[in-house]
């Protein structure tokens, strides 16, 4: 008797389903709440410009923490949940930069000089609470089961912004403005506020230079082989703590110049400011592929976007009051759906163990 | 001799730092404000005393020699490494102390007060003063490194002193109350006079201190002595021979369910005892230490929920505070006449089916998309949900019927117990009883087997015929249930719910308590409530620097000590695998074990 | 799919049809038959790489064939979940020993029976007389089954990973037994072994077969061990089914002699 070949039907479960039913789910409600938004019209054109550009320019200091997260977890398959601390520390540590400077009569006046003094004191910063995270928390936990260094980063987190909270103080503190950077470009017809373009021209660049950075130097060769599989690496003889080293100070300067331009959006420095930047940022490196530094600036490209489009556009239209409250769960919603979904990102790489 | 000296100065380097740091951050000056020993010692300036003996301790121990032997020092070495890193230690504190006097530093580092600088300083000279620091500084690690040299039958004795003499000062608010309680209520002893030369103003009377000082290392010694006697009629142990390599016990033997099946004659009455005291307590330890008694034993019930799911199913849930936020509101909607959209005024007690229910429903909705998720992401995840839940509670979408950002007053106090303190303390510690009890319960039956096979390797535990997706559903929604009767608890206690008392602050507090008493432990759990919630109730100077306490906590723990406190055999066995030789195979090795799967529960 | 139409033919525990599995662009296993006669010890040999494992992994659950079919006793169990396919009788061991290490030695044995377990979890909050006692059997049963492979008793307490190389495979053995399979997969299990553990090993899964009745397959390198045991080989190589027949027959089959020595002069 012969058995028929066919191709092996999946035993369609419950959890297939369910599955399918929240896709069909998630379309509609995108559809539904965009349609009924935009026919609604209750913002203008010049609104959803501000909108979108708002989005993206938050969404480039997303992606310079994404690309530090990623570099870290794409050579030792760990989370920084402290990351955000770091991007904290340079922003908050610049801040008196900037206020000294000012209060010297330099800031304004002497553009050329305060600008880079102001980023490279964050950088540095950043970069030295990284490294110092790395040698202290994290070197002697590697080899250890997963939780260990896990709830360590989390420890060092908290750690980390209490202990800013303890030297700086606990209020929050307004970066002084810039009057230069104060109204608009204008740009193919939209007014954009020239901090945000500032914000995306100096994220833009700064991207391209890790870039350049990882494909065509040295170190970057390191880095990549260390990540690809850390013994071999070893075995041919590249030193694999000083690239893992380098790989925290590098995600460290970055993390410090997105503290700078993200205190140039938002005006305020705090010591909790970086908490939630750095869980959004997070989900920025998991939505665009974790390991993947492109993917962390594009997930952070779009994060940025959904977060600051999508209240509007997905929620005024079922006559949600106060959307823009909800920021935040769209920025949530998105990792749990990825990690769903998609756990590998848009431009996901198969994750070892 | 050089390597001492440098390890001398690095130490020394070491403990400047943390001497730096602990000023600017604004721990000394704040602990300060609690005297130890009244009008002559402060507990900021302790702590740096502390530290400076610690320098010198460490600065002495037995250094690796040349063959890798542990040499001890010479009396001469130890004490001189111990002063050369005190002085080292002190001389930046010293300078910080100079720099703060002639530099306002303040603008930038709030803590760089006059108050730091009255705590730092002896004299009016500033200089003088940087000298006695250095000087202190190096007198009280040339006591630490001493400590090096007594003999372990003396150390110990004068070691337990100091730390006997600092509990029973840092204890004051429960003590004195304690005694001032026992007296209206035994008036024939002598408590009222016990607490007078005690205390007094906050600390120990030096008269007390002095006391206590010979009184305890003679106990002590007088104990350790006694002990000895009995050992030699007892016995000493004999090792595992044939073949098993000499390993020590905790590690080689994880507790089974057949060992903790029978509780000895002993057990028992300490069990009874235990029983008595708790009953006991509110009427001995009056109103406020029953009130924080009673937080204390709300975060047991979270912790033991939590436990479940990190300690026993090695779920790493970062959004707990989900649970015990549905638990509050659960049960102010249901019960408080000021609820908004639907107030069916039920009584406490009739709403708690509700609250399970919820709480078995809210445990399904966050564990079912995270069942496919492993340890990092699943963490995230969660501490994403609990976030969503904190935003959802406060937004003015939901507040229609949950109040926003005003919250929701006016909850009951539960019939008949009443809202105060000492009353409301009886149903939370029955409830924390029922909840170890279910703990334990689930831990020794084959539940718990199969979530300690899951938690070594999900994929095999699978294999072997564990459905992993049901076991860590249950995991959660046992999570969630104790969560949510944590929060409903809460609710009656406090009397109306705020969203702002949900936010990360409290999962935090739940992992931090779990990991300092140990994951998996359930007297862990007890003991991290008591130190890490039960003291910065008490001592308010701790209240300030609670979290950054806990980060510390927790790095420290995971650096030295993972397994917590009061550790959970085999998971201390876990935690210190690596350690052992391996000789499992890596498990990619040649043979083709097909695409590798990353999680299970579904074909890929 | 099931049903009359569809019963096994006489005596056979497994029957596998066509079984394919792509990963990509490289494929596995291409159209593999394959039967396991009830209470028959089969082999599954051939050179590294030729898709054993694989094949394994999808009689097991792990992942699902590309196209075929799997009836275990009749049923298919294609695209069951691991836990449900062990529920239906299939035990196995792993070519990496995969004992729950920190786990008693005991222990892990309990594991192993906890499919056959009746125990509903509020019955094990509550400690019920039924679930104590249902405990206590598995306790002895376990017992039972260390005795069985020959581990000795004083391991019991101890944790799995401190035993000794050659009783942690015994141990999985036992583990898989506690399951009461029907069909028992062995890969490996004599990997790594001297000839004296070899031997016993081999003794031991013959005993298992006489004394339990169940039907097993081993993939197996060691070739003493193959022919000495086996009741029928099958030898795959490049995924597919190159021979299949009696140990005599493989033996002198030209085909099967080309692909191991072959393999030897071209494998880079």
């Amino acid at each position: 008797m012969q058995i028929p070949l066919f191709k092996r039907p999946e035993r369609f479960t419950l959890t297939d389903a369910i599955m399918w039913a929240l896709r069909v789910g998630i379309v509609a409600f995108v559809v539904l709440g965009s349609w009924a938004t935009l026919t609604k019209g209750t913002y203008s054109e010049a609104a959803w410009a501000s909108f979108v550009t708002a989005g993206v320019a938050l969404g480039s200091t997303y992606a310079l923490i994404a690309m530090g997260y990623t570099l870290v977890y794409g050579i030792l398959f760990m989370i920084n949940f402290a990351h955000g601390e770091v991007f904290m520390a340079g922003a908050f540590t610049a801040f008196f930069a900037a206020s000294g400077l000012q209060a010297m009569g330099m800031f304004e006046e002497n553009l050329l000089v305060s600008i880079p003094v102001v980023l490279a004191v964050a950088m540095l910063t950043s970069m030295t609470i990284a490294v110092l995270l790395e040698r202290i928390a994290y070197r002697p936990l590697r080899r250890a089961p997963r939780l260990v260094p896990l709830i360590t980063a989390i420890g060092a987190s908290l750690f980390l912004q209490y202990t800013f909270r303890g030297l700086y103080g606990a209020s929050v503190r307004s970066y002084p403005t810039l009057s230069i950077l104060s109204g608009d470009f204008l740009i193919l017809g939209m007014a954009i506020p020239k901090t945000r373009a500032v914000v995306i021209v100096a994220a833009i660049a700064l991207m391209v230079g890790l870039f350049y950075l990882v494909e065509r130097t040295r170190t970057g060769r390191s880095m990549r082989a260390v990540s690809e599989d850390k013994d071999v690496a070893a075995m041919m003889g590249i030193d694999v703590d000083r690239v893992i080293v380098q790989t925290f100070a590098i995600g460290g300067l970055l993390a410090g110049a997105a503290g700078v331009l993200y205190t140039l959006l938002f005006n305020q420095v705090s010591y909790s400011m970086g908490f939630l930047p750095g869980i959004k940022a997070f989900t920025a490196a998991v939505l665009g592929g974790i390991g993947n530094i492109a993917g962390a600036a594009i997930g952070g490209l779009l994060l940025g976007l959904l977060e600051n489009v999508g209240p509007f556009l997905l929620l005024d239209g079922f006559g949600v009051p106060s959307v823009n409250q909800l920021r935040d769960v769209i920025a949530f919603s998105v990792l749990v759906l990825v990690l769903i979904f998609r756990p590998n990102g848009l431009l996901g790489r198969k994750e070892g163990t | 001799m050089r390597n001492v000296m440098r390890r001398a100065v690095i130490t020394g380097l070491i403990g400047g730092v943390v001497f730096i740091y602990l000023s600017l951050v604004g721990l000394v000056e704040a602990f300060d404000e609690r005297s130890v020993i009244t009008g002559l010692l402060g507990l900021g300036r302790l702590v740096l005393m502390i530290v400076a003996i610690v320098v010198g301790y460490r600065a002495a121990v037995p250094i690796r020699g040349e063959r890798g032997v542990l040499v001890p020092l010479g009396p001469a070495r130890a004490l001189g490494a111990g002063v050369l890193a005190g002085a080292i230690a002190g001389a930046m504190l010293g300078a910080l102390l100079l720099v703060m006097i002639s530099v306002n530093l303040q603008v930038m580092l709030t803590s760089a007060s006059g108050r730091l600088i009255t705590v730092l300083s002896t004299s009016t000279e500033p200089v003088v003063s940087a000298l006695i620091l250095i000087g202190g500084a190096a007198l009280f690690a040339g006591l630490g490194a001493g400590l090096n040299l007594l003999p372990g039958a003396v150390r110990r004795p004068v070691v337990v002193a100091a730390l006997a003499v600092l509990l029973i000062s840092m204890l004051e608010p429960i003590l004195r109350v304690m005694f001032v309680q026992l007296e209206a209520q035994v008036p024939l002893a002598p408590f009222g006079e016990l607490a007078g030369f005690l205390y007094s103003g906050g600390g120990l009377t030096p008269v007390a201190t002095v006391v206590l000082l010979v009184l305890v290392p003679a106990t002590v010694v007088g104990w350790a002595n006694q002990r000895r006697l009995v050992g030699v009629f007892t016995g000493p142990r004999r090792p595992e021979v044939e073949g098993i390599e000499e390993e020590p016990p905790a590690r080689r033997r994880p507790a089974t369910a057949a060992r903790a099946e029978r509780p000895s004659a002993r057990r028992l009455v300490v069990y009874a005892l235990l029983g008595v005291g708790l009953l006991l307590a509110p009427q001995i330890l009056g109103v406020r230490l029953s009130e924080v008694i009673g937080t204390v034993g709300l975060f047991v019930l979270l912790g033991l929920g939590l436990n479940i799911v990190v300690g026993y199913a090695g779920l790493l849930d970062l959004g707990y505070v989900a649970f015990f936020a549905v638990g509050a509101y659960v049960t102010a909607i249901l019960t408080s006449v000021a609820s908004p959209a639907f107030a069916p005024q039920l009584s406490f007690w009739a709403s708690i089916p509700f609250v399970m229910l919820a709480a078995a429903l809210i445990g399904l909705m966050i564990g079912a998309p995270v069942l496919r998720l492993r340890g990092d992401y699943l963490a995230i995840v969660t501490l994403g949900f609990g976030e969503i839940a904190r935003i959802l509670f406060l937004s003015d979408w939901l507040s229609p019927w949950l109040g926003g950002a005003q919250g929701i007053l006016q909850i009951p106090a539960p019939e008949p117990v009443g809202r105060d303190p000492q009353s409301l303390y009886y149903p939370i510690i029955l409830f924390c009883v029922i909840a170890a009890l279910a703990a334990w319960s689930f831990a020794n039956s084959r539940v718990g087997r199969a979530w300690n096979a899951m938690r070594e390797d999900e994929e095999v535990a699978e294999a072997t015929g564990i459905n992993t997706t049901n076991y860590k559903l249950l995991a959660f929604a046992t999570g969630a249930a104790f969560g949510c009767i944590g929060g409903a608890f809460f609710a009656v206690k406090i009397g109306s719910v705020f969203p702002h008392s949900f936010d990360i602050e409290v999962s935090i507090n739940a992992l931090a308590l779990i990991i300092l008493g140990g994951i998996g432990s359930i007297p862990g759990v007890i003991v991290g409530a008591l130190v890490l919630v039960g003291l910065p109730e008490l001592l308010r100077e701790f209240a300030e620097y609670r979290l950054l306490i806990y980060g510390a906590v927790l790095v420290t723990m995971m650096l030295v000590r993972p397994e917590g406190l009061i550790p959970n055999r085999q998971r201390q066995a876990e935690l210190h695998e690596e350690e052992d030789v391996d000789d499992q195979y890596e498990s990619d090795a040649g043979e083709d074990t097909g695409e590798p799967v990353i999680t299970t529960g579904g074909a890929a | 799919m099931t049903g009359p139409s569809a019963q096994p033919a006489e005596g056979n525990i497994l029957e596998a049809r066509k079984v394919t599995k792509q990963f990509g662009g490289l494929v596995a296993n291409r159209e593999v038959d394959f039967d396991i006669p009830r209470r028959g010890i089969v082999s599954l040999i051939g050179p590294n790489g030729a898709g054993k494992t694989t094949f394994f992994n999808q009689l097991t659950g792990m992942f699902a064939p590309t196209s075929g079919r799997i009836l275990l006793d009749g049923e298919s169990i294609v695209g069951l979940p691991p836990h449900t396919i062990v529920e239906l009788g299939i035990g196995r061991t792993f070519q990496n020993i995969r004992l729950f290490g920190d786990m008693s030695v005991i222990g892990n044995v309990m594991v192993g029976h906890h499919v056959r377990m009746k125990a509903p979890w509020w019955a094990s909050l509550l400690r019920l007389p039924a679930v104590r006692r249902e405990e206590e059997a598995t306790r002895q049963r376990a017992k039972e089954l260390l005795e069985l492979v020959e581990l000795p008793r004083r391991y019991e307490e101890d944790s799995a990973r401190n035993l000794p190389y050659g009783d942690q495979r015994r141990l999985e053995i036992a583990r898989a037994l506690a399951s009461e399979p029907k069909l028992l997969l062995l890969d490996e299990p004599t990997a790594g072994m001297n000839p004296g553990e070899t031997a016993r090993t081999t003794k031991l899964i013959g005993h298992l077969r006489d004394a339990l009745g169940i039907s097993i397959l081993l993939i197996e390198h060691d070739m003493k061990v193959v022919m000495g045991i086996s009741e029928r080989i099958t030898v795959l190589d490049y995924g597919e089914k190159l021979a299949e027949g009696t140990p005599e027959e493989i033996r002198t089959n030209p085909a099967v002699i080309e692909a191991y020595l072959g393999k030897q002069k071209t494998s880079a």
